[in-house]
């Protein structure tokens, strides 16, 4: 189709940002980012020019909670048939991940979208389905769309999602690393438009450029940033314009507004993030696994449910250090056997670095 | 997770807001077109099975010109 990988143009951007004589450091909250800054090198190529780029809570897999993998865990264990994204699938818990008792015999089913466990719920009424709804404002509509629908009351979901700005927004106030400025993901904003990250740069005179996919998309990205930072301005500017409007998808926003309500939620790694998190309102309340299966989860709590032993996994979420610098990378903690999410998830620091990095 | 695929919509079912969408090398698949406005022939993203934005297909065919007048001014 379309792809945004001329190397005389790359050339031409890259000059551009070393002529400029900066040192600077970058965030992200993509994965998909991640994945085109070292899948390409272009992480190698902006450090030469003095920009540092992190990832940082940008992976929905990874900033899932201990207890929130407990939670769907104790469920499947229970004898619901649990259906969710690939990756979450590998996340370890305190005792295994859902693909381990899976093995066991527990049902635990791998869907491409939500609409799959809808048919599995529609078709095999026998059945409890628990889908373990994962993801940012991107995911959270296709949620939305399927309650909306009424489905049948052997569905529920366990909601995980959470939102991109408040999440920024802790980074910057939690105030352990010094950032530059921000790359915004492009997916999100799709759906959430340029609005919502206006306030950063406003309270925080924090650039942000929100950027595709691309290989050049990033460079460019990265070259408006430092442009900004150049001319003394810090607003929330928009590479992606072909697939991301101003007012992004209101038809989405509306949706997911009507289904689900912000609250307060933990991060991994992150301490409560207030209204960075959705649960579902009161109409949709019945289709809630934490209400429906309240009984069966309240052995659960924060405190009881750790961290992995060693892993790092809050500090990289949080850009503290790279994926390299964990004592655990490569070592006890590898794609076959992972510690922590970011080894797992195919948008996980750790596993991107792990699967392009000369070992 | 929020990995979103171009496609190309080849055919659009109202009635089931369902659209099949070509995504280059033979791959076609259904998808969802709930959450947008579409018709057949518009390129959409698509993400866990549901388009969730249009593309500008001008827009992505100036990209690079944009890019390079954008660097252009910045040479000046």
């Amino acid at each position: 189709m379309f792809s945004l990988r001329d190397k005389r143009l790359a050339d031409d951007i890259i000059s551009q940002i070393a002529k400029a004589r900066v040192r600077l450091r970058f965030m992200h909250v993509c994965g998909t980012h991640q994945d085109t800054l070292v899948k390409h090198g272009l992480d190698c190529l902006l450090r030469r020019c003095g920009v540092e780029i992190g990832q940082g809570p940008g992976c929905p897999v990874c900033v899932t909670t201990p207890k929130e993998i407990e939670e769907i865990l104790l469920l499947a264990k229970q004898g619901k048939t649990v259906a969710t994204f690939g990756d979450m699938t590998r996340v370890p818990g305190v005792s295994s991940s859902l693909q381990q008792i899976k093995a066991e015999g527990c049902d635990v089913r791998t869907v491409y979208s939500i609409e799959d466990a809808l048919v599995l719920a529609e078709k095999q009424k026998e059945l409890e389905v628990v889908f373990m709804a994962v993801g940012f404002e991107t995911t959270a509509p296709t949620t939305a769309s399927v309650l909306v629908r009424e489905p049948p009351m052997n569905f529920s979901v366990l909601c995980c999602h959470r939102l991109i700005p408040p999440a920024l927004q802790a980074i910057l106030r939690m105030g352990e690393i010094h950032l530059d400025g921000f790359i915004e993901p492009g997916h999100v904003s799709t759906i959430i438009g340029t609005t919502p990250y206006e306030f950063i740069s406003k309270e925080y005179h924090v650039p942000q450029v929100i950027a595709g996919f691309e290989p050049l998309d990033l460079l460019m990205g990265v070259w408006m940033l430092v442009r900004q930072i150049q001319q003394g301005v810090t607003e929330v500017e928009n590479e992606y314009v072909r697939a991301v409007k101003p007012e992004g998808n209101v038809k989405a926003q509306q949706l997911l507004m009507h289904v689900f309500e912000p609250v307060d939620v933990r991060w991994r790694g992150f301490p409560v993030i207030p209204l960075s998190g959705l649960q579902l309102r009161g109409n949709y309340a019945i289709y809630d696994a934490r209400r429906k299966y309240e009984d069966e989860l309240q052995i659960l709590t924060d405190e009881d449910v750790a961290e992995p032993t060693g892993c790092l996994c809050g500090e990289v979420l949080r850009g503290l250090i790279s994926s390299k610098q964990c004592p655990l990378f490569g070592r006890q903690c590898t794609p076959e056997n992972p510690v922590g999410p970011c080894m797992v998830s195919s948008e996980g620091s750790c596993h991107i670095e792990y699967l392009y990095s000369k070992k | 997770m929020c990995l979103a695929i171009p496609g190309k919509i080849i055919e659009l079912d109202d009635t089931t807001q369902s659209a099949t969408v070509d995504y280059g090398s033979g791959t076609k698949r259904k998808a969802n077109v709930s959450l947008v406005e579409v018709k057949k022939g518009d390129y959409v993203l698509v993400h866990a099975g549901f388009a969730i934005q249009v593309l500008d297909e001008k827009e992505a065919q100036e990209t690079l010109a944009l890019f390079r007048e954008m660097l252009s001014q910045g040479e000046r």
